[in-house]
């Protein structure tokens, strides 16, 4: 048996970067770790941050995929192949499987993280189905990607200019107004995923969700990623819906670097 | 009367046992404090959010201190924040805190389960201290405890706490706005921890709380750099306790206000030494990464066992106790 890693940095090396759209980056380096889809790691930029990210490749080769929004996912957007970043994790719960048919709805970059599972369900019958939101036609992620493993892909955007016009949550009602799903994923705004989950209560269908909170040890210790007492960082980020909905910042609230809470 | 008195007793030792199985009398009182396990959780660890310390006395804490907070938010250094290496970890989280103001609604959710919340407060100054002390005191915070021993803030913590008269000087002025129990949590990185616990005590402290973090750094190799944000941290766990029980030892002869003693207690002996040491009741901060929420029962039954093996009928018969073979 090896020794359990120390939560310190492994120096990794990028060896593949991706350009998907014109806000998101997919960086790539070698690592044989185990990781399970749902999982995330901390990504250290020397000089600048560390920061939680979700894996969006889960193989030898591990993914991330940047949207470049804050100072860190700006400085991670500008490296390029043959740079250094550190790399603690994977951590966290992942997504769990269960047999039936499932339903994933993603909104925004929360398709990096539910990228992973789908290529797992839909190795299996029934094909899953999954529900791809954004804004507007250029920031769709992994459609192809996601249609290449055989799911029944619907794509919305908010203005119409690809798929059919609407919320990820419109097509999400539609779905599960005309099949029976014995669980649904999500990952996304956090408001989406609040209306997915009282979406789903009709059908008693279990919902797991992935959920994200400012993160600073990434080990149960600092306290600062806590809702309502759970800490997103070592019970979540995937933690079942019935865990959160009561929560009264879920959806809501969130809090900042100091700890100050903030509207979502 | 007497046999009311007696089933009331009845009943407290059966709940014990019932939750935690304990045989011997785990209650500690220290300056007026009374708590039902002799063991707080550290400040720092899980106490950004109310939420979070009521978990933490709802599984088991005898009391829980908060993160440090100060009058102003404030968002801490840059990640990474935290480091692990061989004995414990080293952290530099830069006294990230909301600000007193907006802390009275985590004070509030904390006291829900009704046992002691300690306020930890840090400021620059004696002036600053107090001010955050009225205002823990207005919130509800069962005592205080000043953070005069954080190893790696520029102008704050240790800073102030390695020097005697600044020490005594902030402990009489937070003395002096509040009437509830006031704890200075000192620092291990002194030439002599006693003439800084004396300070205290002279300034009017109700008790201390030894020791904080040692300084540390740790570098990363393939880069060659510090791999915290900050550069230097504090080093905490199982490495440091020998450190912590040498300091409580020597303050439990200096000074004649009761110690709470921590760094890297991670087992109910752990517990024991720091008690024969001087300590009249416990810290712990970087086990409850491995333990979580079994932390405190975890230990409450293993320092049980300790204590019926050897026939001791409570905590506090073994405070101090390696004193007496002199």
């Amino acid at each position: 048996m090896a020794q359990r890693a120390l939560h310190r940095p492994r120096i990794v090396t990028i060896c593949e970067k991706v350009v998907e759209t014109p806000l998101v980056t997919t960086l790539r380096w070698k690592d044989a770790t185990k990781a399970r889809p749902g999982q995330y790691v901390m990504v250290w930029v020397p000089g600048t941050d560390e920061i939680p990210m979700s894996l969006s490749d889960i193989g030898n080769a591990k993914g991330i995929a940047v949207h470049a929004k804050g100072q860190a996912t700006r400085a991670l957007s500008k490296l390029k192949v043959g740079d250094q970043i550190g790399v603690r994790g994977p951590y966290g719960h992942g997504f769990r499987h269960r047999p039936g048919k499932c339903l994933v709805v993603a909104g925004g970059t929360g398709i990096a993280c539910l990228a992973p599972l789908v290529e797992k369900l839909a190795q299996r019958w029934p094909r899953p189905s999954v529900v791809i939101g954004a804004k507007t036609r250029s920031e769709l992620l992994f459609v192809d990607r996601m249609r290449r493993t055989g799911a029944e892909v619907v794509v919305t955007t908010d203005d119409g200019t690809a798929g059919r016009k609407g919320f990820a949550t419109d097509a999400a009602y539609e779905l599960l107004n005309r099949n029976r799903y014995t669980q649904i994923y999500s990952c996304g705004p956090e408001v989406m995923m609040r209306i997915t989950a009282s979406l789903a209560q009709c059908q008693s269908a279990p919902v797991q969700l992935s959920l994200e909170r400012y993160m600073k040890c990434g080990i149960g210790i600092c306290d600062s990623c806590s809702m309502g007492g759970l800490h997103i960082c070592v019970e979540g980020p995937v933690l079942d819906a019935r865990r959160v909905a009561h929560l009264p910042e879920f959806g809501r609230y969130r809090r900042d670097a100091c700890g100050r809470r903030e509207k979502i | 009367m007497e046999k009311k008195l007696c089933i009331g007793r009845l009943q407290t030792i059966l709940t014990r046992q019932a939750l935690f199985g304990a045989m011997a009398d785990l209650t500690v009182e220290i300056a007026g404090l009374r708590l039902q396990t002799p063991f707080i959780l550290a400040s720092g660890i899980w106490g950004e959010t109310g939420a979070t310390l009521a978990r933490a006395l709802r599984a088991g804490a005898g009391a829980v201190v908060t993160k440090s907070i100060g009058l102003e938010p404030r968002a801490g250094y840059p990640n990474p924040t935290i480091v692990e290496v061989p004995g414990g970890f080293i952290n530099a989280m830069g006294l990230p805190n909301p600000g007193i103001d907006a802390y009275k609604y985590e004070i509030e959710e904390a006291l829900g389960p009704g046992k002691p919340v300690i306020g930890s407060i840090f400021g620059a100054n004696a002036r600053e201290f107090s001010a955050l002390a009225r205002k823990m005191e207005r919130f509800g915070a069962s005592a205080l405890e000043l953070n005069l021993s954080c190893p790696h803030a520029k102008g704050y913590g240790a800073q102030l706490g390695q020097d005697p008269g600044m020490t005594r000087k902030i402990t009489a002025a937070v003395k002096a706005a509040v009437r509830i129990p006031v704890f200075v949590k000192l620092t291990p990185v002194v030439a002599s921890i006693s003439a800084i616990g004396k300070a205290a005590e002279a300034g009017g402290a109700d008790g201390l709380s030894a020791v904080n973090t040692l300084r540390g750094m740790a570098i990363e190799l393939g880069l060659c750099r510090p791999v915290l944000g900050h550069g230097t941290g504090g080093y905490s766990g199982p490495g440091i306790k020998p450190v912590g029980v040498a300091c409580v030892y020597e303050l439990y002869d200096a000074v004649k206000i009761p110690i709470i003693g921590m760094g890297g207690i991670s087992t109910g002996e752990d517990a024991a030494e720091y008690l024969m040491a001087g300590a009249s009741a416990l810290q712990v901060g970087s086990i409850v990464y491995k333990k979580r929420d079994r932390t405190f029962r975890d230990l409450c039954r293993e320092l049980d066992r300790f204590l019926s093996a050897r026939k001791y009928r409570s905590t506090r018969a073994l405070t101090g106790m390696a004193h007496g073979g002199s």
